[in-house]
């Protein structure tokens, strides 16, 4: 298992994710010997993982079961020890796109935080590519370098623990993009332009309030960045179920057709139910509540120095 | 501290062959660079044999005759707002004379060659609302006027983000509707990365097919599913992949599928025969070779007549010659055919494929249940579908036969803002609809399904009181 890489059997020392069901999910460590309560038992990771192809059905003391699956970054996304706010996978994938990431790209990030946007960073510059990511909070920089030894990825990434805004990146020249979640990015433009290569580059910048996107286009203008565009992306997500919809009664009709007659000419779906009738429909409902606003997504092209 | 290594300028140069995006403005257009070849884009025809040779990235004006010419880095001098302003605009009336210059006298400065910036000027000069305007305004004027008379054009090196936003702002049709963002899910929903193996089914110019193979770098494979004669790839094309990106890639007619489940594929000669008189290229051979064959027949009671004569004679053997070879040829195609045939059946055989991802104009439900049986256990899919419908479908049927968790259907709404000093506001304009996404992710198949039958005990019991109401099929997958 590497998160750069799928295979196919579960070995000690990988990390698996356990889906329990409907949207739970938990990560764990396999080391022999281990066990890990769930709400359906215990599972030993001796005889219940490792050797086991990863998507197999494993069957936990209490007779329940669950899956276990190759870790993702899309799914560490949702599972990952949060040590910060994080990026999700929404915001992710266009940041990805728009930043024009593929494998070979050299990356900087800042700040590394929880760790979620780099699992995805990695995933796709890999094998050639690496990632240069800057924490001024020394506890999550050391964090951060410890997954990624975990993850298989450390050969791909540089952690730094330094001030993106006073110390840059730590690197100059060798960038083909640059994405900043930061509360003051306009700070870190300066440093952002130098780090990035020479032909140019993309960047993009993360943040919540229209001020902080006010002052970093500003910023970005003073330094001759091109093809400014702030957006916005949210997502929703279906929920597919089947509803009910009962007729209405109008009472007996004056003439041949009764209501239930006049329905079934309108949606051919219709049954009989406990004397009243009622139409059986599939659809799919937006959620009561969703995600209105993560962060604006500021990007920007470097043009030829 | 690394320092700028290999960052010369041989590989970010413009040279014949290549394939570009021109860009003016918000329009893009893709085109391949060749020798005095005439482009037309935006209302205006120019050749790009002068771009040869420069960097990417740089800017080109149209010069009298379509040569384009360098246009000098940035003149971020030349403003061309006065500094007068007004503060509201109580007193401009619009009486449809504000402006001098006629349409006539605009078309005679054109023809004088004048550049676009100075036009413009000129029309700033000749419109006598302008110093009344606000600051604001008079800025929005400028920038209108620019665009209209300004032409300058860039030329880019083609991305995803720059070819889906092509492809979704001038032929939507093309691509289902397909949104530049939810391309972006697409690619990271199906955990596309190099060295993976991904099976593709797209109707999508080959735009998908382009930015899945972008993503693996040149490393893995794709296997693109193709209906009908043959893969439609103009959109993977306008992406200019180096030539090892091609050999990762395979192609597999849909119409085998079934025969490749059952197992009873056949990839002798004959078979290969007639899968190439099926496709397109297949039947534009055959064509020739009946037109090679008829005009044999048409020049064969000739030779017979003049035999006697040895220039005919030498034509005749000339000619069988050239038959023979042209036989050779179409046979060593056919040999190719059938062993890219073979390699991509030896990839699907296996059933161990790293995702998959389908975007078509088919309906998906039929096409999801086909391919996902070549796809590994824990490994993601995405579906997408301008419309819902269909979609809702395939959640059903997945849900009844198992083998995938996760099932998620989504939408996703982009909006744009303009960000100027004390104008900020949510761009006039959004898109309707970006079209819908099915993804999930594969588990074995239950072996047995009897479990279903005791599924009171099993951990999905508590969805159960859930399902009841929000889903009548069976959950035990």
């Amino acid at each position: 298992m590497s998160f750069v890489e799928y295979s196919e059997i579960i070995q000690e020392g990988d990390v698996v994710i356990i889906f329990l069901g409907h949207e739970s999910m938990m990560p764990i460590k396999v080391q022999s010997g281990a066990q890990t309560q769930t709400r359906y038992g215990v599972i030993r990771h001796s005889s219940d993982l490792i050797g086991q192809r990863f998507g197999s059905k494993v069957t936990c003391s209490k007779g329940g079961w669950v899956y276990v699956l190759h870790p993702t970054p899309e799914l560490w996304t949702v599972n990952l020890p949060h040590r910060t706010q994080i990026l999700y996978t929404t915001d992710i994938a266009n940041i990805t796109l728009m930043l024009e990431l593929k494998p070979g790209s050299v990356v900087c990030e800042s700040g590394t935080g929880s760790g979620s946007l780099s699992h995805s960073i990695l995933r796709t510059i890999a094998p050639t590519g690496h990632l240069h990511t800057v924490e001024f909070h020394a506890q999550r920089a050391e964090k951060a370098m410890q997954e990624f030894k975990e993850h298989k990825v450390s050969h791909l990434v540089t952690v730094r623990n330094q001030d993106v805004c006073k110390d840059g990146f730590g690197i100059t020249g060798i960038a083909d993009a640059v994405f900043l979640d930061i509360p003051s990015p306009w700070e870190a433009i300066t440093h952002a332009k130098s780090a990035m290569k020479r032909k140019g580059g993309r960047l993009c910048s993360f943040s919540p309030c229209i001020e902080q996107v006010q002052r970093t286009c500003e910023a970005l203008l003073d330094h001759g960045f091109e093809e400014i565009c702030t957006l916005e992306v949210l997502l929703r997500v279906h929920d597919v179920r089947t509803v009910n919809l009962p007729l209405p009664d109008f009472g007996p009709e004056e003439g041949s057709a009764d209501s239930s007659q006049m329905a079934s000419d309108v949606c051919k779906e219709e049954v009989p139910n406990t004397g009243n009738t009622s139409v059986i429909c599939r659809t799919a409902i937006p959620p009561r509540e969703m995600a209105g606003h993560t962060g604006y997504l500021t990007f920007a092209t470097k043009p030829r120095n | 501290m690394a320092e700028c290594v290999n960052d010369s300028d041989a590989e970010i140069r413009i040279s014949y062959g290549d394939y570009v995006v021109l860009k003016r403005g918000d329009v893009f257009k893709s085109v391949q660079i060749e020798n005095k070849k005439k482009v037309i884009f935006e209302k205006q025809w120019f050749f790009l044999d002068n771009a040869v040779g420069q960097l990417y990235g740089s800017m080109f004006e149209i010069e009298a005759g379509g040569s384009l010419k360098l246009k000098a880095a940035k003149h971020s001098g030349d403003s061309l707002d006065s500094k007068e302003a007004g503060q509201d605009n109580r007193h401009i009336v619009d009486d449809g004379r504000s402006q001098k210059l006629t349409r006539d006298d605009i078309e005679t400065l054109k023809e004088q060659g004048l550049k676009g910036q100075e036009i413009v000027q000129q029309l700033i000069d000749n419109s006598t609302t302008f110093k009344d305007k606000t600051e604001f305004a008079q800025e929005k004027y400028i920038k209108k006027k620019k665009k209209k008379y300004e032409s300058d054009i860039k030329i880019l090196k083609p991305s995803t983000r720059l070819l889906a936003m092509m492809y979704h702002g001038r032929e939507p049709g093309k691509i289902c509707h397909l949104r530049y963002d939810t391309l972006a899910q697409i690619l990271t929903l199906g955990n596309i990365h190099a060295g993976s193996k991904i099976i593709v089914f797209e109707t999508c110019a080959g735009l998908v097919l382009g930015s899945v193979m972008e993503r693996m770098g040149g490393y893995g494979s794709v296997i693109q599913m193709y209906p009908g004669g043959g893969p439609t790839r103009a959109g993977m094309e306008s992406f200019g992949f180096p030539s090892h990106f091609h050999e990762t890639l395979h192609e597999f007619p849909l119409c085998k599928v079934n025969t490749l489940l059952a197992g009873t594929l056949d990839l002798s000669e004959k078979d290969a025969d007639s899968q190439a008189t099926g496709s397109g290229n297949g039947r534009s051979e055959a064509s020739q070779e009946t037109s090679g064959v008829s005009e044999e027949k048409n020049s064969e009671p000739q030779n017979m007549e003049v035999s006697v004569d040895p220039q005919g004679e030498m034509r005749r053997v000339e000619k069988e010659r050239l038959r023979e070879q042209r036989a050779q040829e179409k046979k060593v195609k056919m040999e190719e055919k059938r062993k890219k045939l073979a390699s991509a059946a030896a990839l699907l055989e296996g059933r161990n494929a790293d995702g998959l991802v389908i975007a078509s104009r088919f309906h998906p439900c039929a096409v999801l249940m086909g391919l996902l049986k070549f796809v590994a256990p824990s490994r993601p899919f995405v579906v997408y579908c301008q419309y819902r419908e269909p979609l809702i479908e395939c959640y059903t049927k997945l849900r009844e036969q198992g083998g995938a968790i996760s099932l998620r259907l989504t939408d996703s709404w982009l909006r744009h803002y303009q960000v100027l000093p004390n104008r900020t506001h949510p761009v006039l304009l959004m898109s309707g609809g970006g079209g819908y996404l099915l993804s999930g992710t594969t588990v074995a198949a239950d072996a047995a399904k009897a479990r279903s039958q005791h599924k009171s005990e099993e951990p999905v019991a508590k969805r159960l009181k859930l399902d009841e109401i929000s889903s009548s099929c069976d959950i035990s997958a």
